[in-house]
């Protein structure tokens, strides 16, 4: 049960983007539309599971001085995969992902997962951990993803809506429509956890 | 010579200003703006940090990397390099010019993991094929006062936010997210300038 919650928790109680608020520049750049949305969430958490499964695996053999720099080079090792692998299977997602590909490393939310919990538990909760925080990732960056596509372009994941519903609001693709997006969606969060809590 | 220096500088400056449009970097951009000395604590960490770092990784990359292929190390290579070098950079302040570091006290650490920094290194390195070491400095130094002006003027926005009525869904970061999309349409404005593209 306990098990069962280091995977829940992340999903909506702790999701990383929403309640905490860190790794919120991938949510907001790369989420134009759902199709990149999508593909920087399960790199995101490629990366988050593979380099907490590491971390978790070498942390009694790591000295607690020198921790950060063996975690960076841990993460980098696997972003830097991912970074070969989509350039070699998935090169238009790639091309539109471009530096937030690199930029996972100093994605806090993979540093903060290491230093916050795979340093501290065992492999398994480990594993746990990095697929709830990153199946919360991928929900966050997700529904960024298709309100944005359906709003600023009125298609989703490339296909296009009955046309003449409504005529797109191209402000939502470009950048300030990423920043209003997130504020509305954190508000209603917001609304909607407060009616709860009374 | 000089105008295509200039162009470079206002693109990074103002076109596409760091936070506003590229969407680097927004943890700190929400996380220290609340007031308005950590916002310019951390502007100047930032523009100095990044000015040494590009400099570093545009040698990296041009006489070690590009000549000996070993492009795929790129990012571990710039990430251990601006952890290192930040941790040189506090010593060396602390020793040399204390008035300095007491300006940017606890921002000068905590720009390891702001990816301003690490963007800004892979953004000019990526253009390194046609940009020279001087074209690079003036890039990463509109990127860093991009990033400062941004900030700064957050900042002011926020202080003055704190006194006025806001629905209560949106109290907190809702209305940061707001505040900072009415910025990025300003912003926005500036495409065009000069016939500089996004």
């Amino acid at each position: 049960m306990a098990k069962l919650s280091t995977f829940t928790d992340g999903l909506v109680k702790e999701n990383i983007v929403l309640r905490l608020m860190i790794g919120l520049c991938p949510v907001l750049a790369v989420s134009t539309t759902a199709t990149d949305a999508f593909g920087m969430g399960i790199a995101a958490t490629f990366v988050l599971v593979c380099s907490n499964i590491c971390i978790s695996a070498v942390r009694k053999l790591t000295p607690d001085q020198i921790r950060i720099p063996i975690f960076i080079i841990i993460i980098s090792t696997f972003v830097t995969l991912t970074d070969y692998f989509m350039n070699a299977y998935a090169p238009t997602l790639h091309k539109s992902l471009g530096l937030f590909i690199p930029l996972i490393v100093v994605n806090c939310i993979i540093l903060a997962r290491a230093e916050a919990f795979a340093y501290k538990n065992d492999l398994f909760s480990s594993i746990l951990d990095g697929l709830g925080t990153g199946l919360g990732f991928i929900g966050a960056i997700g529904l960024m993803g298709l309100v944005r596509e359906i709003l600023g372009n009125g298609s989703v994941f490339g296909y296009k809506l009955a046309a003449g519903l409504f005529s797109p609001a191209i402000i939502m693709i470009l950048p300030p429509g990423g920043f209003i997006a997130m504020a509305f969606i954190m508000a209603a969060l917001n609304h909607f956890t407060r009616k709860e809590a009374c | 010579m000089g105008k295509e220096l200039f162009l470079i500088f206002l693109s990074a400056l103002l076109v596409n200003n760091i936070l506003l449009i590229r969407f680097i970097a927004l943890c700190s951009f929400f996380g220290v703006s609340s007031r308005m000395e950590t916002s310019i604590g951390m502007g100047f960490a930032v523009i100095f940090v990044m000015m040494v770092s590009t400099v570093i990784s545009w040698s990296i990359d041009h006489f070690l990397l590009q000549p000996y292929n070993l492009l795929f190390l790129k990012t571990t290579f710039f990430i251990l390099v601006i952890a290192s070098l930040v941790q040189l950079e506090e010593m060396f302040l602390r020793k040399y010019v204390p008035a300095l570091y007491r300006a940017m006290g606890i921002y000068l650490p905590l720009v390891t993991t702001n990816c301003a920094i690490l963007w800004g290194a892979l953004y000019v390195v990526e253009r390194s094929n046609h940009f020279n070491l001087l074209q690079s400095i003036i890039c990463s130094l509109g990127v860093s006062l991009g990033y400062t002006l941004a900030i700064i003027l957050f900042a002011s926005i926020r202080e003055r936010i704190q006194a006025a009525p806001i629905p209560k869904a949106f109290q907190g970061a809702p209305i940061s997210f707001i505040t900072a999309s009415l910025m990025s349409l300003a912003f926005l404005g500036f495409v065009g300038l000069f016939g500089l593209q996004l």
